[in-house]
C-alpha cells in the first residue's frame, strides 16, 4: 500500500529537515521529541500497524522501523557534531590570558645563616662520633675561668672583657668562684661534660657566648662551637687530623691546615689553626690582586685549640680524669666567623640586624 | 709590645727580612700583629751637610738663608728657622724628595721669596727625639755628603708583638731576642746584665723596711751621687722613640730604657726628697691618700701596697710613683729602686684604682725576683755613662733571688705520646738549650732545668713538651684521627650524636621555615623599656652589672621583644608581610644565683597571610587564627599533643589570647598582640605571635603506635548546638568526645553563628560535624542515633547547651 509508505517517507523527510535545521543540541532535542517522541506521527503510525491487514503489515512495519532507525542515527550524528561545536565554543570562551602571573605557592622561609652553619658543623662532628652537649649561658667564675686554669691575673676576667650578673650586692667579685657571669666561651661546658661523664669522652658544645665588644668583627653576643676529645692515647696529630677533616668538610676538599703555637690557659701545648685560603692561590687572586680574604698570606685563622692542660683534667680528677692516664684535645671556633668566611659576609653586625633581604640570601 | 729591629739586632740579628722574621716568630709562638716603619722613608735623601754661610733673610728676621755643602758639588741654598744655625756647623740635611716620618714628601720651596732646597733638621723632624728648639749639630769629623742613616738612627722597622700572658719574659727586648735566637738559630749576644759595675760595700744612705714580704718578695736599691740631669744621647732617645716611649730626661729615660730591655720596671727617687732617708714598704690603711706622678690624688685601701717615707706614702708599689719624690732638673742624688711584687696584688690594685702604667702591666704578669738585680746592673752602667753619676758602694737587697731552679724529667715516650710524632732527644735538648733551659741526659729522656725567667710558666712536663712542639714538631706533624674505640658500658651511655631535644629543635625550626617564616637571631639582651612596653615590668629579670648600654642591660624573659624589634626594622625598610621566628634561651630568675634558661621558639606574623595577586588582591591579614595555623602545623609536625585554652599573657589582646598546653603542661602562649603593645613598636595593624617552650614539648612526645586501618564505613552526622558564648568551643568538643565514646571517630566545628532572634542574645550556635565509626562492624542507624542522643543530653546537662533540630 503505497499510500502508507509514502506517508512514512514524507514524515522521514520532514524529520530530516528539522534535524538538519537544528542549530543547537537543545533545538535538536526539540526536533527529536516532535518527530520521534511519544506523540509524534511516526511512532503513532507504528503503533497502528497492528490494525493493518497482514499483507501490508510487514511491509509498512519494516518501512516505519527503518525510517525511525535512520532518523535516530541522524539525530545522534547531528547531536555529536553539535555537542562538539558547543564544547569548542565553551572552551574558547573559557580561555585565559596565559601571560598573567601564576598563583604563588607559599614561599619557603630560611634558617638563619648562624643556624645553618651551626648545623653544618655539628653534622661533621656527629659523623665523627661526637655527642652534642650544651651548657648554661649564665655561668660562674669557677666554670668560666678557674676550672679552666685561668690565672686570676688573666685579663679576660676583667669587667671590660666579661659581662657580670648584677646580684644586687655592689660590684661583682671577679675572683669569687660563685660569682655569676655571662660565659665568654663555651669552654665551661668542657668541665661540666667531664663532671657528668667519665672518659672516654668525645663531645662538641655549640652555644651562645658574650663579650663586651662591638665593631665590624665583634658583637657583644656571638656563637661558638667547642670540641673536646679525651681518651687514653689522643695526640696533637689527632687534633690536626680532626680539624683537617672539619676544614675540608666546611671549606672544600682542597683545604690544608697548619698549626701555629699560641697560648690558651686551658691547653698545653696550645695552637691556633689556619686553613689554606679558598679564595686565592698563594695569596693572589685569579685576577692578580692581593687576596682580600687572607690579606695575601694564603692562610686564614679559623680557631684556637690544643692538648687539654693537665690542670683542667686535675680539676675533674674525681670523675676519672687522671692526667697520667688520659689525655686529649680541645678546640673552640666562632660560628659567625666560619659563616662570614664561607659566605663572604663583610660585617658581623649584619647577622644580628635580621633584615629579611639578607635572611633570604642563604 | 714594640720591638725596634735596630735594638733587637744588638742582641740577635738573623739574616731575614722583617716580614720573614715576623713569619718565623709567628710560626714559633710569638705573634707579630704588624710591622711598622718608624722614622723617615727612604734614607737616600738624608745626608750630612756643612753650613758654609748663614745670612739673615732679607724679608724675615727669624729666618736664615744658608749655603750648605751636601757633598754633591754645588752647595745648596736652604732657608732655616732655627735660632742656633751658624756658619761652620755640621748638620743633618733632608734634600728635596725626602719622605719625612709622617709620610709627607719634602719639596723645593720658596720662603718669603728665597729659594730653599731642603731642610736642616731638628731631632723631632726625624723622630729620634722630641726637641724642636734647634737643629741638631753633629760632630765636625763627619764629611759633607755622608749618608745620615749611617750617623743617626733615622729609619727603623718595628715589630709590634703580642706577648701572651704566660710569657712575661718576652716583655723585654732581650727576651724577644732569646726567642728569635731559638726560632732562627742566629747567635744570641750575652745577657746585657752580665757585667755589673757597682762597687761593693754597704749602702747606708737610706734605710729600707719591707713589712709585707709576701707581697714584695724582693726589694733592691742603689744610690747615686753627682748626678747631672740632662737630655739623653741621640741613640737612647731614638730607641725609646721607636719603642713608643717619649724621652724626658736622662735618669727617667734610663728607667724606661732598662724596663724596655729587661721587662723589669724601675723607679728613680730623688734621694734628697725621701723624708727621713727611710722607705717603708707596707699595706695601705683604708682611705689613705697620695698624689701620683700624673697629678691625681688616689685614695688607697687596705690590701694595696705602698712605699712610704717619713712624710707618708710616696709611691703606689709597682704601679706609679708619687709627685713628691720625683726626679727633677735639679736632682743630684738618685735612689734607684727595683723591686719584685706579687702580680695578683698589683693586678687587683691597678683594677681598683683604674690606674694602669707600663710598670703595672708588667708587674701584674708576675715577674721573677732575679730580674731586679739584672735591671740594677744595666741601670748602674747607664747612670755612670750618661749622667756622670757616682754609684755609692753597696746594694740594699731584701728578699734576694727566688727559689732554686726546678728540674723536670722530659720523657721521650711522653713527647711522642702527646704529640703523635717522634722528636729525637738531641733535638729536644737543642731546642731547650736555645731557650735558656739546662738539659742533661736521663735514662728515659732529659732532666731539664728551668731558668728563673720561665719559673712560673714552665712547671710540668707538658710545658716542656709545648716548647719542643712549637720549635721542633708542628711543621712536620702528621694528620691522623683518634682511634676512637668508643666503649659502651654501664658507666657510659651510647654515643647519640644529637639528643632527642636537639633533634626536636631542628624539626620544629625546619617546619617553621617550610611554612614560609624566616629565622632571626636576636639579642639575649634587652633594655628595661622592652619589659615596660610589654607590661612585664613587674616580672623579675636578670640584670647585668656592667652592661654596654641601657638597651642591653638585662636578659630577656621572652623572645617577643627581639621578634618585634626585627619586625619593626623590616617594616621600616618596606617589608609588607613580616613572618619571622626565633629560637633560643630566655632567662628566668629562679631560686639560685643563675637564672633558669628554658629553650624557646617564638614566631611573629603581621601583614597579609599570603602575597596579594591579581586573583586575590586583598588576602586576609595575619590574625589570631593565622598564627594558630602556623603553630598547629609546627606542633603537628612533631606530633605534639597540644590544646589551647582562653586567656594568656598581659601583652596580648585580652579577647584573642590563648595559653598553649602540650600534654597537660603549659608550653607557651598564642595570640594577637594588644593594640597598645603593637603601637609601641609602630604597628597599627594586627600582629599575631606565639612562643613555645621546646623543653616542655619534648617531655610529651611519644613513639607513634600503629592503629588498624578500618575498612568499615564512617557515618557522618551534623549537629547544631546553642551555648552561651562564654563557653569555649574546645569545652563543647570535650563534652561531645566524652559522650561520644569510642564510636565517635571525630568531631569538628564547621560553622559558628550568632543571631539574637534565632539563638538569643549572648548565645552562639556551633555546628558540629560528627563522625562515627567502629573498627569491627558497620554501625546501624539505631547505634548512631543512641550516641547522638547521649551527646545532646551531655551538652544540655553540662553546658546548658540546646541542640537545634536540623
Ligand atoms: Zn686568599
Amino acid at each position: 500500500m503505497s499510500e502508507m509508505t509514502e506517508r512514512i517517507a514524507a514524515l522521514e523527510r520532514a524529520a530530516r529537515e528539522a534535524i538538519d535545521a537544528a542549530a543547537t543540541t537543545l533545538e535538536l532535542e526539540d526536533a527529536r521529541v516532535s518527530h520521534l517522541g511519544r506523540r509524534a506521527p511516526l511512532p503513532n503510525l507504528l503503533r497502528g500497524v497492528a490494525e493493518l491487514d497482514p499483507a501490508q503489515r510487514a511491509q509498512v512495519g519494516r518501512a516505519a522501523n527503518e525510517a525511525r532507525r535512520a532518523l535516530e542515527e541522524a539525530i545522534e550524528r547531528r547531536g555529536g557534531d553539535l555537542a562538539q561545536a558547543e564544547l569548542r565554543a565553551r572552551l574558547i570562551a573559557e580561555g585565559v590570558d596565559v601571560t598573567l602571573d601564576a598563583d604563588p605557592l607559599p614561599a619557603v622561609g630560611r634558617l638563619h645563616l648562624i643556624t645553618q652553619t651551626r648545623r653544618e658543623i655539628e653534622d661533621v662532628f656527629v659523623a665523627l662520633g661526637y655527642d652534642v652537649v650544651e651548657g648554661p649561658e649564665v655561668e660562674t667564675v669557677h666554670y668560666n675561668f678557674d676550672a679552666l686554669n685561668h690565672a686570676p691575673t688573666h685579663p679576660s676576667r676583667l669587667p671590660t672583657d666579661t659581662f657580670y650578673i648584677d646580684t644586687g650586692s655592689g660590684s661583682p667579685d671577679i675572683f669569687a668562684p660563685d660569682t655569676p657571669l655571662l660565659r665568654v666561651h663555651t669552654s665551661p661546658m668542657q668541665v661540666r661534660a667531664m663532671e657528668a661523664q667519665p672518659p672516654p669522652i668525645y663531645v662538641i658544645v655549640p652555644g651562645r657566648v658574650f663579650r663586651p665588644d662591638s665593631d665590624a668583627t665583634h658583637t657583644p653576643q656571638f656563637h661558638q662551637i667547642e670540641g673536646l676529645a679525651i681518651d687514653t692515647d689522643i695526640t696533637l696529630a689527632d687534633l690536626k687530623g680532626t680539624l683537617l677533616t672539619f676544614a675540608r668538610a666546611i671549606f672544600g676538599e682542597q683545604r690544608e691546615v697548619r698549626l701555629r703555637p699560641h697560648f690558651f690557659p686551658f691547653t698545653e701545648p696550645s695552637v691556633e689553626v689556619d686553613v689554606s685560603c679558598f679564595h686565592c692561590t698563594g695569596g693572589v687572586t685569579p685576577d692578580g690582586q692581593r687576596c682580600p680574604l687572607c690579606k695575601g698570606t694564603a692562610w686564614i685563622e679559623i680557631l684556637g685549640s690544643g692538648m687539654v692542660d693537665p690542670n683542667v683534667l686535675l680539676a675533674v680528677s674525681d670523675h676519672g680524669y687522671d692526667p697520667e692516664r688520659v689525655q686529649g684535645f680541645a678546640f673552640g671556633m666562632g660560628i659567625e666567623r666560619i659563616a662570614m668566611l664561607k659566605h663572604g659576609v663583610p660585617d658581623l653586625r649584619l647577622l644580628y640586624d635580621n633584615d629579611i633581604r639578607l635572611l633570604e640570601q642563604f | 709590645m714594640r720591638v725596634p729591629l735596630r735594638w733587637l739586632h744588638e742582641y740577635c740579628a738573623p739574616e731575614l727580612t722583617p716580614a720573614s722574621l715576623a713569619e718565623r716568630l709567628a710560626m714559633s709562638g710569638t705573634e707579630v700583629e704588624r710591622i711598622e716603619h718608624h722614622g723617615v722613608g727612604g734614607a737616600e735623601a738624608f745626608v750630612v751637610g756643612r753650613v758654609l754661610a748663614a745670612e739673615r733673610h732679607p724679608d724675615a728676621d727669624r729666618l736664615r738663608v744658608c749655603t750648605v755643602d751636601t757633598g754633591d758639588g754645588e752647595p745648596s741654598q736652604i732657608v732655616c728657622g732655627a735660632p742656633n744655625v751658624a756658619a761652620g756647623q755640621t748638620v743633618a740635611v733632608a734634600r728635596p724628595g725626602a719622605v719625612m716620618p709622617d709620610g709627607t714628601r719634602l719639596k723645593r720651596a720658596r720662603l718669603r721669596g728665597q729659594e730653599s732646597n731642603g731642610m736642616i733638621l731638628a731631632e723631632d723632624e726625624v723622630a729620634i727625639g722630641t726637641d724642636h728648639d734647634g737643629i741638631m749639630v753633629l760632630d765636625d769629623s763627619l764629611a759633607a755628603g755622608t749618608p745620615l742613616a749611617g750617623v743617626l738612627p733615622i729609619s727603623d722597622d718595628v715589630l709590634v708583638v703580642e706577648v701572651t700572658p704566660n710569657r712575661p719574659d718576652c716583655l723585654g727586648i732581650y727576651g724577644i731576642a732569646r726567642e728569635v735566637h731559638a726560632a732562627t738559630g742566629a747567635p744570641l749576644a750575652p745577657e746585657p746584665w752580665s757585667q755589673d759595675p757597682a762597687p761593693e760595700g754597704v749602702l747606708d744612705a737610706v734605710r729600707i723596711d719591707v713589712r709585707c714580704p709576701d707581697l714584695c718578695p724582693r726589694f733592691t736599691a742603689r744610690a747615686f751621687e753627682e748626678v747631672r740631669i740632662g737630655p739623653s744621647p741621640p741613640w737612647l732617645k731614638a730607641r725609646l722613640m721607636a719603642a713608643g716611649q717619649r724621652p724626658i730626661s736622662n735618669v727617667v729615660d734610663i728607667t724606661n730604657y732598662v724596663m724596655m730591655l729587661t721587662g723589669q720596671p724601675l723607679h728613680a727617687f730623688d734621694l734628697d726628697r725621701i723624708a727621713g732617708a727611710r722607705l717603708v714598704v707596707r699595706t695601705a690603711h683604708d682611705g689613705e691618700t697620695m698624689q701620683t706622678l700624673d697629678g691625681q690624688t688616689r685614695t688607697l685601701s687596705s690590701g694595696m701596697v705602698l712605699i712610704a717615707d717619713g712624710d707618708g706614702p710616696t709611691s703606689i708599689a709597682g704601679i706609679m710613683g708619687g709627685e713628691r719624690s720625683e726626679v727633677h732638673s735639679g736632682t743630684t742624688r738618685v735612689l734607684m729602686e727595683v723591686a719584685n711584687w706579687d702580680g695578683a696584688n698589683i693586678h687587683r690594685t691597678s683594677l681598683a684604682l683604674g690606674l694602669r702604667s707600663e710598670a703595672s702591666t708588667r708587674n701584674e704578669k708576675g715577674l721573677q725576683p732575679e730580674q731586679a738585680m739584672q735591671a740594677q746592673a744595666i741601670a748602674t752602667r747607664l747612670m755612670i755613662d750618661l749622667c756622670g753619676a757616682r754609684p755609692l758602694p753597696g746594694t740594699i737587697d731584701i728578699g734576694g733571688d727566688g727559689p732554686p731552679p726546678a728540674t723536670i724529667r722530659l720523657r721521650d715516650a711522653r713527647v711522642s705520646g702527646l704529640l703523635g710524632v717522634d722528636v729525637p732527644r738531641d733535638r729536644c735538648a737543642e731546642i731547650l738549650t736555645a731557650l735558656g733551659f739546662g738539659a742533661e741526659p736521663a735514662p728515659d729522656g732529659l732532666d731539664v732545668t728551668v731558668p728563673s725567667f720561665r719559673r712560673s710558666d714552665v712547671t710540668r712536663e707538658a710545658d716542656l713538651i709545648e716548647e719542643v712542639a712549637r720549635l721542633g714538631a708542628l711543621d712536620t706533624l702528621p694528620a691522623t684521627l683518634p682511634a676512637h674505640r668508643a666503649r659502651v658500658d654501664s658507666d657510659r651511655r651510647a654515643s647519640v650524636g644529637l639528643t632527642a631535644v636537639q633533634r626536636l629543635r631542628r624539626r620544629v625550626t625546619d617546619a617553621l621555615a617550610a611554612r614560609g617564616l624566616h629565622e632571626i637571631v636576636g639579642w639575649s639582651f634587652e633594655g628595661p623599656e622592652t619589659a615596660q612596653r610589654l607590661g612585664l615590668a613587674e616580672r623579675p629579670a636578670t640584670a647585668l652589672a656592667n652592661p654596654m648600654s641601657a638597651e642591653q642591660s638585662r636578659l630577656r624573659t621572652t623572645l617577643l621583644g627581639s621578634l618585634l624589634d626585627a619586625g619593626r626594622r623590616n617594616r621600616a625598610r618596606g617589608a609588607g608581610a613580616v613572618r619571622l621566628f626565633e629560637q633560643g634561651a630566655v632567662y628566668l630568675p629562679g631560686g639560685g644565683a643563675r637564672p633558669d634558661e628554658p629553650y624557646r621558639v617564638g614566631a611573629l606574623l603581621a601583614g597579609p597571610v599570603r602575597p596579594a595577586t591579581w586573583r586575590d588582591p586583598r588576602p586576609p591579614a595575619s590574625d589570631f587564627f593565622a598564627a594558630k595555623g602556623v603553630m598547629a602545623a609546627t606542633l603537628d609536625a612533631v606530633r605534639a599533643p597540644w590544646t589551647v585554652r582562653r586567656g594568656g599573657e598581659p601583652f596580648l589582646h585580652p579577647g584573642r589570647a590563648a595559653t598553649v598546653l602540650v600534654g597537660d603542661e603549659v608550653a607557651g602562649w598564642l595570640g594577637e598582640l594588644h593594640p597598645g603593645v603593637a603601637e609601641a613598636w609602630d604597628w597599627s595593624d594586627p600582629v599575631a605571635a606565639f612562643e613555645l617552650d621546646l623543653d616542655v614539648v619534648a617531655r610529651h612526645l611519644s613513639v607513634a603506635r600503629y592503629a588498624d586501618l578500618t575498612s568499615f564505613p564512617e557515618v557522618r552526622e551534623d549537629l547544631a548546638v546553642v551555648v552561651a558564648d562564654t563557653v569555649a568551643a574546645s569545652d563543647v568538643l570535650d563534652v561531645v568526645r566524652q559522650a561520644g565514646g569510642a564510636l565517635l571517630a571525630g568531631a569538628e566545628v564547621f560553622d559558628v553563628y550568632r543571631d539574637e532572634l534565632r539563638v538569643g542574645a549572648g548565645n552562639v550556635s556551633l555546628a558540629l560535624r560528627l563522625r562515627f565509626r567502629a573498627g569491627d562492624r558497620t554501625l546501624t542507624d539505631d547505634e548512631v542515633a543512641a550516641r547522638r542522643r547521649r551527646i545532646a543530653e551531655a551538652l544540655a546537662q553540662r553546658l546548658q547547651g540546646r541542640v537545634r533540630d536540623s
